[in-house]
């Protein structure tokens, strides 16, 4: 393992800002840690990089116990969520840092400094930048140069920090493919920090979800969004409405809202159920309100409707002329999974199975 | 109302006129025409009776004496700033808002009771001053009372100019640095001080203008032995009780060019480094 964090907790005052994480990450593997703010990913980031210290656990790198270690002697490249270029430094100065660093024996001589850093550059795509200052580039270059700075004492483990937040959207979704691409081609294991779930979703093989303190799951994307193992995963990824109900001898009751009721194997009592745009299905009928109809991908048309007091994300089944904005309608659920009391789980069905509605 | 368009946020022209007005005034009337009197008076009987007065043997002593204690004092005051600075914007301890509190001790204790202090302390009668005179130490009344006298009184000025900035630019360079294999020493030297070189300069400029001019806390600690612990401010006063005017306005231009030059370096390092005073930007 590239990284194997057991069992570590940090404490900041009362809180705990990790409460018993652990994690592995294999060379090479592209691990995205995604949570709200507060939940503990950029603490457990600080930690892998030593710049933040534990109370109790084990931190290994590279099958070295780096509990202790500090950040100069692990040879971990950061990309910091502002990039924290040295301001008073050239482009070229800022990329050869790491390496002039070094002690006098294992420093690289002037000319192969020169040709590494530009190398780097190139690998980066700005060679053209190497005079330039860290004020006189844009957000993108920015971060190019302080990935190529992270790169530049040829990490086994690359930690990126929130490092898309400051470029706008549409450099954005073309800075992380490069990104992952540019990870596939060095081989060395990234864990990137992230609160925007389909940047982790597109970005990583495995996605850690982390809520207080802990991870309370790290699965492929596709598991988290088939087999969410907590209410709180099934609520923070994918696009799941979260509808609370009641479960009466195997069926979930959604009263007040204008939902049919659906079976569910979970023991009596109060539940939440989350489903997903694709498991709603808006029909003409009465009980509740198309509040917008477009024209979605792949030949399906979306709507919003809004039943009752929840607001829901739709797919208008079948499509047609009835559908007007404001007018009347009917909401029924393909499926939904169903939290219960202690964490219990289950998936829900419609009561009948009804002409049209097949899934 | 007035037709013209005028921002919302700007006031009356008339106003506007009166305000900068008044301020030019006050500038005038308090900074530079006391500025002015002093070159005026020092050369009232002309520049080869000013040089006599400044080149006389107990004027020389009190320029050489000046400049000693300037020379010893912003050094130390240079590293000790820039430390305080450091560690108050880079470090957490506990007694942090204490120390911030301390280093601005010296500007708002009256410099009579910075030097009274000192006397208590390593005057003859004073705490260590049986100490200090069995071994032939003498502080008081001495070049080492000047000299810590003046570093009491200037401390400030280097830690108050480099550490809002060094506040400001926060720790991530440091930790970047760290990540890439940067010990301690290294990162303070090539990314800490770089980042603040033009602020430090301008404090460093400032502290030694205040040393050099520095009147009360060094009244008390020296004794006023003439040609031995005169500093220029000092041997000012003496002459100038003593009625020789011309002497004493003379030493007093020299002591004001001194302070205008120092802040004509300033201004030219802030346009040089495109940043404005106070190095807080």
């Amino acid at each position: 393992m590239t990284v194997s964090v057991e069992n570590v907790h940090r404490r900041f005052g009362a809180a705990a800002a990790l409460d018993g994480v652990s994690l592995e990450v294999a060379p090479g593997e592209f691990v995205a840690l995604l949570g709200p703010s507060g939940s503990g990913k950029t603490t457990l980031l600080r930690v892998l990089a030593g710049l933040e210290g534990t109370d109790a656990g084990r931190v290994g790198i590279g099958g070295r116990d780096m509990t202790g270690v500090p950040a100069r002697e692990r040879g971990v490249g950061v990309v910091f969520q502002h990039y924290a270029l040295f301001r008073h430094m050239t482009v070229f100065d800022n990329v050869a840092f790491g390496l002039g660093v070094r002690p006098r024996a294992e420093r690289p001589t002037r000319a192969e400094t020169a040709r590494r850093v530009r190398e780097l550059l190139e690998l980066v795509r700005i060679p053209e930048l190497e005079r330039r200052y860290p004020d006189q580039l844009s957000g993108g270059q920015r971060q190019r140069v302080a990935l190529a700075r992270a790169l530049a004492i040829q990490p086994r483990l690359l930690l990126l920090d929130e490092p898309f937040g400051a470029l706008d959207a549409l450099v954005r979704k073309e800075v992380r493919r490069w990104v992952r691409r540019l990870h596939d081609e060095l081989g060395i294991a990234t864990i990137l920090v992230t609160h925007d779930q389909e940047e982790a979703m597109e970005m990583a093989d495995r996605v850690a979800v982390m809520e207080r303190g802990r991870i309370v799951q790290c699965d492929a994307p596709s598991a988290l969004l088939d087999a969410p193992a907590t209410a709180f995963v099934a609520g923070f990824v994918g696009e799941a409405a979260r509808i609370p109900c009641a479960v009466r001898h195997g069926v979930a009751h959604f009263d007040p809202l204008p939902l049919p009721p659906m079976r569910v194997a979970l023991p009596d009592g109060p539940a939440q159920a989350f489903v997903r745009p694709h498991e709603t299905l808006a029909g003409p009928g009465e009980g509740a309100v198309l509040r917008l109809v477009r024209a979605g991908t792949a030949g399906e048309a979306r709507a919003v409707v809004e039943a009752g007091e929840a607001t829901l994300d739709a797919l208008l089944h079948p499509q047609g002329a009835w559908a007007v904005r404001g007018g009347a309608c009917r909401v029924q659920l393909r499926a939904a999974q169903v939290f219960g009391a202690a964490g219990a789980q289950a998936r829900a069905l419609p009561l009948v199975e009804r002409a049209g509605v097949r899934a | 109302m007035s037709a013209r368009f005028r921002p919302a946020h700007a006031d009356a022209p008339a106003f506007n006129a009166v305000l900068i007005g008044a301020a030019l005034a006050v500038a005038f009337m308090l900074l530079v025409l006391p500025l002015a009197a002093v070159f005026v008076e020092a050369l009232r009987r002309g520049l080869p009776v000013a040089l006599d007065a400044i080149v006389e043997e107990d004027s020389l002593a009190a320029i050489r004496l000046t400049l000693v204690v300037a020379a010893i004092t912003v050094p130390l005051n240079l590293v000790g700033g820039v430390a305080a600075a450091w560690a108050v914007a880079k470090c957490d301890f506990p007694g942090k808002r204490l120390l911030v509190t301390l280093i601005e001790l010296p500007f708002s204790v009256s410099p009579v009771i910075a030097g009274l202090v000192f006397v208590l302390i390593f005057g003859a009668q004073g705490w260590l001053g049986g100490w200090l005179q069995a071994r032939d130490i003498q502080v008081i009344f001495a070049l080492p009372g000047l000299v810590l006298a003046t570093v009491f009184v200037t401390f400030p000025f280097v830690a108050r100019t480099v550490m809002p900035l060094m506040q400001e630019q926060g720790r991530e360079e440091e930790e970047a640095a760290a990540t890439l294999g940067a010990t301690g020493f290294q990162t303070f030297w090539r990314v800490t001080l770089p980042n603040v070189k033009w602020a430090l300069l301008s404090g460093v400029l400032l502290c030694n203008a205040r040393a050099m001019g520095e009147f009360g806390a060094v009244s008390v600690v020296s004794g006023h032995i003439r040609g031995e612990t005169n500093t220029m401010p000092l041997h000012v006063e003496i002459l100038y009780n003593e009625y020789q005017f011309a002497g004493a306005f003379a030493v007093a231009a020299l002591l004001a060019l001194l302070g205008l030059v120092t802040l004509a370096a300033k201004s030219i390092l802030e346009r040089l480094s495109g940043r404005p005073s106070g190095g807080a930007a």
